[in-house]
């Protein structure tokens, strides 16, 4: 039984993102009985931790304040871990913004850090985190010696808390001035890629394209995404070549993503494009070289050029949806 | 500049699905896979030495990078490899890798970085192995240094580095005095990604990824200097934190089937997986 903190994570217009929900899921197998609390900083905290007094949390913590308004660790850890001497394990999900700040804050606590974890049991008073490691090729299972416990979860791997009733209470906690060295960084903007596309570690379908596709990524994989209502993703090679922004990478190094349907286009198949989308439920690929590994992975595979199958296959599937209704 | 690369190895990327987990599951075995220095530190090399020349004159160092990593005597052959690409010196820590965690990497890298006060320590986003992504940036919290994780272009201005960031949904720009800590991603090696004040804004390098050691180079690194310290001598008794006790091998998958066309693709989905 362990008292566990889930540390928020908000978007920029400050509302909760998605990760929390999968890291309150995690932290309630990390309590195993015990009481968690979440903590959410921000310059406007206070209506972040609104949102998230449904989900069972003894307390929803809420450290507002103009000086966290961009996300900097040099700024957020300090906080993090003081709030955190109250606890026994801290967690947050594997996001950027979880792996950036969790292990500065396990760090500033003299904490071990379980990173990107699929999953966390406890037997015999003892955490057991389950690690993907290798390129999705082994599982280890950690256990760490420190009197405090910092971990990350990877959103894929952990289904999302739903809202559980109840009112948590909210509780405003006071800022902790960051170090010297916090003087030496500035934020100085963030260019998101807006999109109408649901997140690629949320969706439900991706559609990845690799760099075969060329300048025509986007020709080629946009109709294909809209007919699915599908997250684009691309392999490495493809981002590399600039065909698409870098945070469109699917792998072991980009995204980790487990959608029901996962359509690879003009993708060999690298091990570590495989282990960022091999827990997907039904895999699909369309390449022209029948060897190609994706093949060994898929559930179907169409051996095709796909500058004609796919703008194809968007056809069929309009045509499935439209009878489809 | 002085730059403080640290660099880990690990048993043959490419290969990650060749290795194996005895039924005991109490290891992984890599047998058979060649030792490599990890790719992200790689990378953090190569962005060590854009950053200490002019992209058209790299022969010339402007500035110092000094490799390390923690490990058996044979390590050094990773560290030799790292002078002949272009690192001035070298500093290995005698230790085994069952030794370490990555809270006991960055306690000792602390204590380096205290001995050669580096401007920038550069580090490579994760190992590919353990894949557990903390070190540089539970380094920087030691050291109370600023950092940028994951960093995608890094240009070298009057006053500090700007370094853009590959976050989730974007590029995040931040610019750091120095000293700090930054963790390198894949894109940093594109040929127009690092620029030191030596390099013309324009500059593209002419190749994709690293720089390869000429083979006079490699005869050159042999005599370049190479110390060696102990663990203990950094980071007194403290232990690792992080133990495994178990490791299992993931559920395989098979090979489906080939389907002749899209429409019976697009059946199959529909009544065979039920995914559309």
């Amino acid at each position: 039984m362990a008292n566990v903190l889930v540390v928020a994570e908000l978007t920029e217009d400050g509302t909760v993102r998605k990760t929390t929900h999968s890291a309150i899921s995690f932290a309630k197998s990390a309590a195993a009985g015990g009481t968690f609390s979440i903590l959410v900083l921000g310059a406007a905290a206070k209506a972040g931790a609104a949102e998230l007094t449904g989900f069972g949390a003894a307390k929803v913590l809420a450290c507002e304040d103009a000086s966290l308004a961009n996300y900097l660790a040099e700024h957020y850890a300090p906080t993090v871990a003081e709030v955190g001497k109250g606890f026994d394990v801290l967690v947050a999900c594997a996001s950027s913004f979880g792996k950036d700040l969790m292990p500065r804050v396990a760090a500033r606590l003299g904490a071990a850090y379980a990173g990107d974890c699929a999953g966390v049991s406890a037997e015999g008073g003892k955490l057991t985190f389950k690690r993907p490691m290798f390129a999705g090729n082994a599982f280890g299972y950690c256990q760490l010696s420190t009197a405090k416990q910092v971990a990350t979860c990877r959103q894929s791997e952990v289904d999302p808390a739903e809202p559980s009733g109840g009112a948590s209470p909210v509780e405003a906690v006071a800022l902790v001035a960051p170090g010297a060295g916090a003087a030496r960084i500035k934020h100085l903007g963030v260019a998101s890629v807006k999109s109408e596309r649901p997140e690629l570690t949320e969706a439900s379908v991706v559609v990845s394209g690799g760099r075969a596709i060329k300048e025509k990524f986007f020709d080629i994989m946009e109709p294909l995404a809209d007919a699915l209502g599908a997250a684009i993703g691309a392999s490495r090679a493809a981002c590399d070549a600039g065909y698409c922004p870098g945070d469109f990478q699917v792998g072991q190094t980009g995204k980790i993503v487990a959608p029901s349907l996962y359509i690879a286009v003009g993708i060999s198949g690298a091990i570590q494009h495989i282990a960022g989308m091999k827990g997907s439920k039904t895999i699909v690929c369309v390449n022209k070289d029948p060897e190609a590994p994706i093949f060994q992975i898929s559930d179907y595979g169409l051996v095709a050029d796909l500058f004609q199958a796919v703008p194809a296959l968007v056809e069929e599937l309009k045509a499935h949806n439209a009878q489809k209704g | 500049m002085k730059i403080l690369v640290p660099l880990k190895r690990v048993a043959d990327p490419a290969n990650h699905n060749k290795i194996k987990i005895p039924a005991s599951g109490d290891s992984v075995d890599t047998a058979g896979l060649e030792w490599q220095i990890n790719p992200f530190d790689l990378y953090a090399l190569e962005t060590a030495l854009r950053l200490t020349e002019n992209g058209k004159t790299p022969k010339k160092r402007e500035g110092e990078v000094v490799a390390v990593t923690l490990g058996p005597k044979e390590t050094e052959t990773n560290l030799r490899s790292a002078l002949a690409t272009g690192a001035d010196r070298a500093i290995r820590v005698e230790t085994t890798d069952e030794a370490l965690d990555g809270g006991l990497v960055a306690a000792a890298l602390k204590k380096i970085v205290e001995e050669e006060k580096p401007d920038l320590i550069l580090l490579g986003k994760q190992v590919v192995d353990g894949e557990n992504n903390m070190v540089g940036q539970a380094l920087a919290e030691l050291l109370d240094y600023p950092m940028a994780t994951f960093a995608a272009t890094i240009t070298e201005e009057a006053d500090g580095l700007l370094v853009e960031r590959e976050v989730d949904g974007g590029v995040a720009k931040v610019k750091l005095t120095l000293p700090a800590v930054i963790t390198v991603d894949l894109r940093i090696v594109s040929p127009g990604s690092v620029h030191s004040k030596h390099t013309d804004a324009g500059f593209k390098y002419g190749y994709e990824e690293v720089r390869f050691a000429p083979l006079p180079a490699i005869m050159q690194a042999k005599k370049k200097p190479l110390a060696v310290k102990n663990l203990a001598e950094l980071v007194g008794d403290q232990k690792i934190s992080t133990t495994y006790v178990k490791f299992e091998a993931p559920p395989g998958r098979k090979a489906g089937i080939k389907v002749k066309d899209v429409q019976e693709l697009v059946q199959k989905l529909a009544s065979e997986a039920k995914v559309i």
